[in-house]
């Protein structure tokens, strides 16, 4: 069976959206399998870009005059558009922010602060991202606070039964992944909220890799702060959102101080804007979140639904394909994962596995992927990292395929 | 004994003969690793691991007879074959002319075209330790 007939898209159609696919590299043409480090960019993002500079740079609110207005109007429309993305109750609750660790950071650093004490606990997954793990390290060395940690199984899936038993009414934050970067696990997090909210703690979820394969609906899942990065999601780097709950962002201190988040200021005392202003201090990254409007429009005009589908038939292609080279052992094989397919090969380093698939024009991430507890867990330095987008091929996970054979071939 | 520069520019024909192929050259560079000396398992301790690479990368040096004698390896295999160029070229030269080599080979095979600026960066690392190594024995010598 020819795997593309099973998928609704039309990947030629799409990759034309994409100029730096046209690229070669070493001769060859890329291949790019590197998503889940950050996505490539439709030709709609980044003319997006060029047209604010060309035509309406101004910094945004408080200004009167028309460029001042267009700006803030088309900066505005994307946090609208990140509203409707995640399906938040207001605009109120989207705040920009640089990316995932700064949100994180902002939660750790403002809620974190207000709210821990000594010997309260916040929990994270074994599964985590350093940007998951370090804030809330920072944050429990300054209040006292500790952290404990949700074993993971062989296959890569969190211990909902351990985590029960983590849960207690010192529980204070519990924060995880919709879905794992290193080895694509996407995780119960419906039910983590519901358990976390039975012992009164706050949730918070890291979807770096989720923003740009999986449906979010923050009032269904019911979390309380959800973190994207736009950069993985087709957007430009340098931007991102938190969402949080409007009530407890009305209760969160202010995480930095300047203009824009301020309603009126003395030298005495000063009192904070409205939501979600409060917590954007300084001029924001206006050019890249007006950008980020047209990646999550890019993703909702493909449809999520479609995007899905064609990359998790990539991912059991890939899976199939590499999974049954010789000496290929698959890392993380929970049933359900984002299209990210880690593996290692019996006596080869990663990085020259890496290395020479770059010779073939294939981008992949090797090395520890910013989650060093859990390649401990693993016992393992690093795995090779393959992770698929909406406008990568079969025929290109063939490339894949035969790169890695080529590699085992000659160091046998 | 080949000098520093025979041995440069021996490196520097087998290469050409690649024809700038990332691949073949890649390849090469492992089977160049395969035929390392092996090194002791007991000097493999983190005070040789060479600073700088990403990769492990363990050397030593001794003296005798007035020569320096290398040994090296590494946990991946193209670094492996990395290091061993160096070993080829430095091993039973003296002091001397390995604090004053001029490394002419690295640009001519266009060795960061290949391995990128990270691994090139590491090898500019495992140069430097040659060097030091070189020094400290030259030191060792003259007391
Ligand atoms: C799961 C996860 N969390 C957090 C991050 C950090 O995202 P950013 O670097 O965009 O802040 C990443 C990015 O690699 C990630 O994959």
């Amino acid at each position: 069976m020819n795997p593309a007939s099973v998928t609704a898209l039309n990947v030629d159609e799409i990759r034309k959206q994409f100029p730096v696919l046209n690229r070669k590299v070493n001769g060859k043409p890329l291949i790019y399998f590197d998503n889940a480090a950050t996505s490539q960019k439709p030709i709609s993002v980044i003319e997006a870009l060029a047209e604010y500079y060309r035509n309406y740079n101004a910094n945004i609110h408080r200004g009167i005059h028309t460029l001042a207005e267009e700006a803030t109007k088309a900066y505005e429309h994307t946090r609208e558009q990140a509203r409707a993305f995640i399906n938040a109750a207001s605009p109120r609750e989207i705040i920009f922010v640089r990316g995932v660790t700064e949100g994180i950071n902002l939660v750790a650093a403002s809620y974190g602060r207000a709210f821990l004490r000594n010997n309260d606990e916040v929990i994270i997954s074994g599964l985590e991202h350093h940007s998951n793990i370090v804030p809330w390290q920072l944050i429990c060395g300054q209040t006292g606070a500790k952290l404990k940690v949700i074993p993971v199984s062989e296959s890569g899936e969190i211990d909902l039964e351990a985590f029960t038993r983590l849960l207690s009414s010192r529980t204070r934050i519990v924060a995880v992944n919709h879905a794992s970067n290193s080895l694509g696990t996407i995780n119960p997090i419906k039910e983590i909220i519901r358990l976390a909210h039975g012992a009164g703690a706050v949730v918070l979820i890291d979807g770096a890799q989720a923003g740009a394969h999986l449906p979010i609906d923050v009032q269904e899942l019911d979390c309380d702060f959800y973190c994207l990065s736009s950069h993985k999601m087709y957007g430009p780097t340098g931007t991102g959102i938190l969402y949080g709950k409007s009530h407890l962002l009305e209760k969160m201190p202010p995480y930095q101080g300047g203009g824009e988040m301020i309603k009126e200021v003395t030298f005495e005392k000063t009192t904070w804007n409205d939501l979600p202003y409060k917590f954007e201090a300084g001029t924001p990254n206006i050019a890249d979140v007006i950008a980020f409007g047209k990646a999550m429009e890019f993703i909702r005009q493909t449809g999520r639904d479609v995007i899905e589908q064609h990359e998790q038939a990539l991912l059991r292609y890939a899976t199939e394909k590499v999974g049954s080279l010789p000496g290929v052992r698959l890392i993380g094989t929970a049933p359900q994962k984002v299209s990210v397919l880690s593996f290692v090969v019996d006596g080869i380093h990663p990085f020259d596995v890496g290395q020479l698939l770059d010779a073939r024009g294939i981008a992949v991430r090797t090395g520890h992927h910013c989650t060093q507890p859990l390649m401990d867990r693993y016992g393992i330095e690093g795995t090779v990292r393959a992770s698929f987008a909406v406008y990568n091929t079969f025929a290109e996970v063939d490339a894949l395929t035969e790169g890695v054979r080529r590699v085992i071939n000659f160091m046998r | 004994m080949k000098t520093i520069n025979q041995l440069q520019d021996e490196i520097i024909s087998e290469f050409a003969l690649l024809e700038g192929d990332t691949e073949m050259t890649l390849f090469y560079i492992m089977e160049l690793g395969e035929k390392l000396e092996p090194m002791k398992e007991a000097d493999k301790t983190d005070d040789n691991l060479v600073k700088g690479c990403q990769s492990k990368v363990w050397l030593t040096a001794r003296l005798e007879n007035d020569r320096v004698w290398f040994s090296a390896d590494s946990n991946t295999a193209i670094t492996k074959g990395l290091v061993s160029l160096l070993v080829r070229i430095f091993n039973g030269q003296t002091p001397d002319d390995i604090i004053h080599a001029d490394l002419y080979f690295i640009s001519k095979i266009g060795m960061e075209r290949f391995i990128g600026t990270q691994r090139s960066n590491g090898f500019a690392a495992m140069v430097k330790q040659i060097k030091l190594y070189a020094l400290a024995l030259k030191t060792k010598q003259e007391v």
